[in-house]
């Protein structure tokens, strides 16, 4: 397991990104299901820069995973801050015209098309959100 | 990432290169708050853009509204992940994507 830990700050996105990719470089992962994560980085660190302190400075940690056997890689993005569990969000309805649209919710709706699996359980006091994705050999 | 702008009578091209999200999105409001009422019609060219996060989805759909009270807006040149976006998000039947 290799972890980062930092600011819960828009600004530590590019740090955030920087490390996860340097560990999915080193497992040859193609470069579709790379820009995949960092996408799925940008919204989920950047849902917790925003909302989880309500405004206040707080911690944040990611930390990477990666399966062998089912080649999966799997990201904790773990956070103190108020109780959320985004999947608990309704799906936003992709059919409205662009007068009717909001982007509200679309971020947690691209990250859960995108991976394999997401997860979130609340414990000892934080948010504690999983994504995995599973690659194939590039 | 990085905005090449080019102006040809009323359309105005803006290439994007790099990544479209949190922290690059509001680089392109900015860039198109200051251009956009001068261009009649608006093109996006997307053919060096990795990818694009919620938060530039905002800014297209910003710039697709005030563009359709004109001559409108265009994307062309959009690669397979950034089109699956499009297609995940209900973005590609709102815009105009060549």
């Amino acid at each position: 397991m290799k972890e980062w830990r930092g600011k819960a700050a828009l600004e530590n996105i590019p740090a955030v990104t920087a490390f996860i990719d340097e560990q999915l470089k080193a497992l040859d992962c193609p470069m579709k299901a790379q820009m995949q994560i960092d996408v799925a980085i940008d919204e989920l660190f950047g849902n917790i820069a925003h909302y989880a302190y309500g405004g206040e400075s707080g911690d944040a940690a990611v930390r990477f995973n990666f399966d062998e056997a089912s080649r999966t890689v799997s990201i904790t993005f773990i956070d103190g801050g108020v109780p959320f569990n985004p999947l608990e969000q309704a799906d936003p309805d992709v059919t409205l015209s662009a007068a009717e649209r909001s982007i509200g919710g679309l971020g947690i709706f691209m990250v859960k098309k995108s991976m394999d699996q997401v997860a979130y359980r609340y414990e000892n006091g934080c948010n504690v959100l999983i994504i995995y994705k599973r690659i194939s050999v590039s | 990432m990085t905005i090449t702008k080019k102006q040809n009578g009323t359309n105005l091209e803006i290439t994007l290169e790099g990544r479209l999200d949190t922290t690059t999105a509001p680089e392109l409001e900015k860039e198109l708050n200051a251009s956009l009422d001068a261009a009649d019609t608006l093109t996006l060219d997307f053919a060096k853009l990795d990818y694009i996060s919620s938060a530039g989805l905002r800014v297209l759909l910003s710039a697709h509204k005030a563009m359709a009270k004109k001559g409108g807006m265009k994307v062309v040149n959009v690669n397979e992940i950034v089109s699956e976006v499009f297609d995940v998000t209900g973005f590609g039947d709102i815009l105009t994507i060549e």
